[in-house]
C-alpha cells in the first residue's frame, strides 16, 4: 500500500476551516455602476395563454388557469392553462395523427428544412425570447441573451443537420421513429431544455407533446407561435401546460411511446416506477451534486473564476452545478480568500439589468427550500460566509453563499440544494479527492483543475460523472452528449448519442 | 518578507484569462457612472510624447494641455503626469512648476534597454536630479528570456535605489515576453525588486497594452498585496485610444483589485491620444451631441 492510499483511508480527520486574511481588498464606494436595464418594449406578454394543440391555441377543457409569477417582483405576470386528462388525450391524438399521416411520411430532408426554419426563427427573435425567459424565470438577461437562447438555436441547427443523415449516424441499420414522445422539462433552462427535447425528436421523425414547468411556460408558448409561423404541420409539436398532475397524466398516457424527463431525482424515481412493465422508452436527466476539484498546480485565478461560474451560474439552479468544492490542502486558504473577494463583486438584482450576475430565485418554493438549507448548514455546525452585496427588498433573491468547516456527512454536502450555495472541503492526495468526489449518489458532472495534462486524464477518468470538464466548467455544445451516472439519470442528450433514445434500429 | 522562487512558474490559463476579460467587457456603464468613469480616466492619464523628433516647444504645449485639458470645461481634473524623454525633463519641469502634475521620464536606455547597468543608473540619477517625480524604466528582456531572473531582479533593485524618492515604474514590454506566464513572472520579479508601478509596454513594440495582459498583471499585484500588504500600481501603456477602452480597463481594475486602486496613485494610462477622446465623450455627455475633433487641441 502506498502512502497515498493510507492517507485516503483516513478521510475526514478534521473539517477545513480557513484562516483569516491579513490584507483585505475593498470593493465599496468610489464608483458604482448605474442601472442598465434591458428595454422590454418589443416583448409582448399576454394576460392569459391557452394550450397549443394540433396547430391551434385552444382553451383547456376544464377551463382552469393558474398564475405565473415574476420572481423578481413577486407580481403576477400572466396565467397559463391547466391541461387535464381530456386535453392530454387531444394532444396525444393530434400528435399520433400527425405522426402517422404526415411527419413520418415526409422526406427526411423536408423534415430537416422545417427544423432549420425553427432554428432561424429563434435566432431572429432571440432578444424577445431572452427577455421573456428573464421575466418569467428570474435569470439574468446576460445569461438568457448570451447562453440560453443562442444554445437553443444551436441545438435546432445541429439536429436539423442530422434529419437526412440518419443512415450515417447508424451505419448498416435503418433508424425508425418511435411515434409520439411525451416530454417534461424543468424550470431552470426552459427554452434550452425545450430545444434539447424537441430538436432530436423531430429530426428522427417523431412528434411531441411537451409540458414546460408550471413556473416557466412562457417561452414554450412563444415557441408554439414559431411552429405556427414556420408552417410546421399541425400536431407535430403540441405544448400543454400544467403542474405535476399534468406531467403524471403524460407519463401514464397509453398513447405515448417515449418519455423524456428532466427534473429532480425524486420525480425521476416516481416516473421510472410508473414506466416499469410498459413498453415506453425513456430518458431521465436528474439531479446532481457536482464536485469541482482544484489541485495546487492549477491556474488559481482562473480556477476561482471557474468555481464561481460553476456554482453561481443561473442562481445555482443547474443540475450540473459544481456545488461541492474540493481544494488541495496547501492552497485552501488562498483559494477561499480569492473566492470571497470575487463573491463581493457579484451583482445580485434585477434580472433585466445588463450588469446583473445573479438574478432571482425561480419561485417562492425554491427560495424557501434554499433558506432551509442555509439554516440547516449553520445548525450542522458549518461556517457560513455570504457576500455583503445589496439585494432588492422585493422578490426572491439569495446572496451567494459559501460554507466552510463542513463534513462529508453533512446534509448540505450530500443533498442537492439547487441554489447559490457552495460547500468547501480539502483533500491531500489525488486519491482522497477522487474518493470524496465519488462519495455521493449523484454522478452528473464535475470539474478538474490542474496545469498537468496527465493528471486531468488520471483524475477525470476516475470520477464517476457523465461529464468532466477540465480547467473550465459549464461549457455546453449541441455536439456533445450530456447525461448522468448513478442517480443522476439514464440516457444521453446531445450529440450523436442524443439520437438513440428517439429511434428503433432495424 | 518571503521572496518568491522565480524559477517556479505561476500557471495562467490563456482561455480563462481571455474569457474573464470578455465577461468584464460585458459590463454596461451608463449615465452618471459613465461621466464619473470618464473624469476618473482623464485624471489617470500620463500624457506622453516619446518621439525622436520631440522639441521643447512640443513638450511645453503638452504641459499646457496637461494643466488645462479643455478650456470649455474649466472644472475638469488635470491629468496625472506628463511623460517625456530624459533630455526634455528640465523643459517639462519648468512648464509644470507650481502644479500638482507629475513629471515622468523614461530612462534606462528606453525603449530597448540595451545598455550597461552603469549607464542606466547614471541616466536614472540625472532625470531625478532634473526634476522627474517618476521614472519609467525598461527591464532587460534578453536576460529575462534567457532565464537570468536574478540579473533582472538586481537591475530593477539598483535602479530603484538610484531613484531615491522618485517613483519607479517598471516596463515589462509584454509584447516581447511571449506568454502570460512570463508576464506574470516578470511582474512578480519587478514587485519584489521594489517597483512602485508595473507597466505593460513602451509603446514602441506591438502588441502594446492588451486587456488580458493587464488582467494577468493586476492578478499578480493582488497576490503580492495578499502576501505583503503593499499596494503596487498598474499602468497599461500604448494602444489605448478610445474612452470606451479606458472604461473597460477601469471595470477590470475595480473588479480585480477593488476601489482602493481607482486613483491616479495606483492606476495610470500611458497614452497620447486617449485624453482627447475622453474630453470629447465628456463634452458629449454634457451637451448631448458630439463635437468635431477640430475643437480639441492636438498636442
Amino acid at each position: 500500500m502506498s502512502d497515498d492510499q493510507q492517507t485516503a483511508d483516513t478521510i475526514e480527520e478534521k473539517p477545513y476551516k480557513p484562516s483569516s486574511p491579513s490584507s483585505k481588498l475593498n470593493f465599496d464606494g468610489v464608483w458604482e455602476y448605474d442601472d442598465a436595464p434591458q428595454s422590454t418594449e418589443h416583448a409582448e406578454v399576454k394576460e392569459q395563454y391557452d394550450l397549443y394543440i394540433d396547430g391551434e391555441f385552444v382553451a383547456p377543457e376544464k377551463g382552469r388557469y393558474f398564475d405565473s409569477v415574476n420572481p423578481a417582483t413577486e407580481e403576477t405576470l400572466c396565467s397559463f392553462a391547466e391541461a387535464t386528462q381530456q386535453d392530454i388525450d387531444k394532444a396525444v391524438k393530434a400528435a399520433r395523427n400527425a405522426f402517422e399521416n404526415e411527419w413520418s411520411e415526409l422526406e427526411a430532408k423536408e423534415r430537416g428544412k422545417y427544423i432549420f426554419r425553427l432554428a432561424r426563427l429563434i435566432q431572429e427573435r432571440a432578444r424577445e425570447f431572452a427577455i421573456l425567459e428573464s421575466l418569467d424565470g428570474g435569470k439574468p438577461i446576460r445569461e438568457s441573451r448570451d447562453v440560453d437562447i443562442p444554445l437553443a438555436a444551436a441545438h435546432f441547427f445541429y439536429y436539423a443537420g442530422w434529419a437526412d443523415k440518419l443512415e450515417y449516424a447508424f451505419p448498416g441499420k435503418k433508424a425508425e421513429p418511435l411515434g409520439v414522445a411525451g416530454q417534461i422539462i424543468p424550470w431552470n433552462f426552459p427554452m434550452l431544455m425545450l430545444a434539447w427535447k424537441i430538436a432530436p425528436a423531430l429530426a428522427t421523425g417523431n412528434t411531441v407533446v411537451l409540458k414546460p414547468a408550471e413556473t416557466t411556460s412562457l417561452t414554450a408558448l412563444k415557441f408554439a407561435e414559431l411552429c405556427r409561423d414556420a408552417g410546421l404541420p399541425d400536431g407535430v409539436v403540441n405544448i400543454v401546460t400544467g403542474a405535476g398532475q399534468t406531467g403524471s397524466t403524460i407519463v401514464n398516457h397509453k398513447g405515448i411511446d417515449k418519455i423524456a424527463f428532466t427534473g429532480s431525482t425524486k420525480v425521476g424515481k416516481i416516473i421510472k416506477e410508473s414506466l416499469a412493465g410498459t413498453d415506453k422508452k425513456y430518458t431521465l436527466e436528474l439531479g446532481g451534486k457536482g464536485p469541482n476539484i482544484i489541485f495546487e498546480d492549477a491556474p488559481l485565478d482562473q480556477a476561482v473564476e471557474g468555481i464561481i461560474n460553476a456554482i453561481f451560474f443561473n442562481q445555482g439552479h443547474v443540475c450540473c452545478a459544481g456545488s461541492r468544492l474540493f481544494v488541495q490542502e496547501g492552497i485552501a486558504d488562498k483559494v477561499i480568500q480569492k473566492l470571497r473577494d470575487r463573491m463581493e463583486t457579484l451583482i445580485v438584482g434585477d434580472p433585466l439589468d445588463k450588469n446583473t450576475d445573479i438574478g432571482a430565485v425561480n419561485s417562492e418554493q425554491q427560495y424557501n427550500k434554499i433558506n432551509e438549507y442555509l439554516e440547516l448548514g449553520v445548525n450542522e455546525g458549518a461556517d457560513m460566509y455570504q457576500s455583503s452585496c445589496q439585494i432588492p427588498e422585493e422578490g426572491y433573491f439569495c446572496r451567494p453563499t459559501l460554507f466552510t468547516n463542513v463534513a462529508q456527512s453533512n446534509r448540505i454536502v450530500q443533498e442537492e440544494i439547487f441554489g447559490p450555495v457552495l460547500t468547501v472541503q480539502t483533500f491531500r492526495t489525488a486519491e482522497e479527492g477522487i474518493a470524496k468526489a465519488n462519495n455521493t449518489p449523484y454522478g452528473l458532472a464535475g470539474g478538474v483543475w490542474t496545469d498537468k495534462g496527465s493528471k486531468i486524464f488520471k483524475v477525470g477518468s476516475k470520477i464517476r460523472n457523465g461529464v468532466v470538464w477540465s480547467n473550465t466548467y459549464n461549457k455546453f455544445d449541441p455536439t456533445s452528449p450530456f447525461g448522468g451516472f448513478k442517480e443522476s439519470g439514464e440516457g444521453r442528450e446531445g450529440g450523436l448519442h442524443g439520437l438513440y433514445p428517439y429511434v428503433k434500429l432495424r | 518578507m518571503k521572496i518568491s522562487d522565480f524559477n517556479q512558474t505561476v500557471s495562467i490559463d490563456q482561455v480563462g484569462i481571455e474569457e474573464r476579460v470578455a465577461r468584464l467587457n460585458s459590463r454596461s456603464i451608463k449615465k452618471e457612472s459613465k461621466v464619473q468613469a470618464l473624469k476618473l480616466a482623464l485624471s489617470m492619464v500620463d500624457l506622453t510624447t516619446l518621439a525622436g523628433m520631440d522639441t521643447p516647444g512640443k513638450v511645453i504645449q503638452l504641459c499646457q494641455k496637461a494643466k488645462e485639458p479643455y478650456a470649455g470645461l474649466p472644472q475638469l481634473p488635470t491629468v496625472a503626469a506628463v511623460c517625456v524623454y530624459p533630455n526634455m525633463v528640465s523643459v517639462a519641469e519648468k512648464a509644470l512648476r507650481g502644479t500638482d502634475i507629475n513629471i515622468a521620464s523614461v530612462a534606462t536606455a528606453f525603449p530597448s534597454g540595451m545598455s550597461t547597468l552603469e549607464a542606466k543608473l547614471e541616466e536614472t540619477k540625472k532625470v531625478v536630479e532634473d526634476g522627474a517625480d517618476e521614472v519609467d524604466m525598461v527591464i532587460s528582456r534578453g536576460e529575462f528570456l534567457k532565464g537570468n531572473y536574478s540579473y533582472v531582479y538586481d537591475e530593477i533593485a539598483a535602479v530603484k535605489e538610484a531613484c531615491g524618492d522618485a517613483h519607479l515604474k517598471v516596463i515589462l514590454e509584454t509584447g516581447e515576453l511571449q506568454t502570460y506566464e512570463n508576464v506574470r513572472k516578470a511582474s512578480d520579479i519587478a514587485m519584489h525588486a521594489g517597483a512602485d508601478f508595473i507597466k505593460t509596454s513602451t509603446g514602441k513594440v506591438k502588441p502594446a497594452a492588451t486587456q488580458p495582459v493587464t488582467l494577468v498583471m493586476l492578478e499578480a499585484i493582488r497576490d503580492y498585496f495578499y502576501d505583503t500588504g503593499r499596494m503596487v500600481g498598474m499602468k497599461p501603456a500604448g494602444g489605448i485610444r478610445k474612452a470606451k477602452q479606458a472604461i473597460q480597463y477601469l471595470v477590470i481594475v475595480k473588479e480585480t483589485l477593488g476601489t482602493d486602486w481607482l486613483t491616479p496613485d495606483y492606476f495610470r494610462f500611458g497614452a497620447s491620444s486617449l485624453a482627447n477622446d475622453l474630453l470629447m465623450q465628456i463634452v458629449k455627455q454634457k451637451t448631448g451631441v458630439y463635437q468635431s475633433a477640430d475643437y480639441f487641441s492636438n498636442d
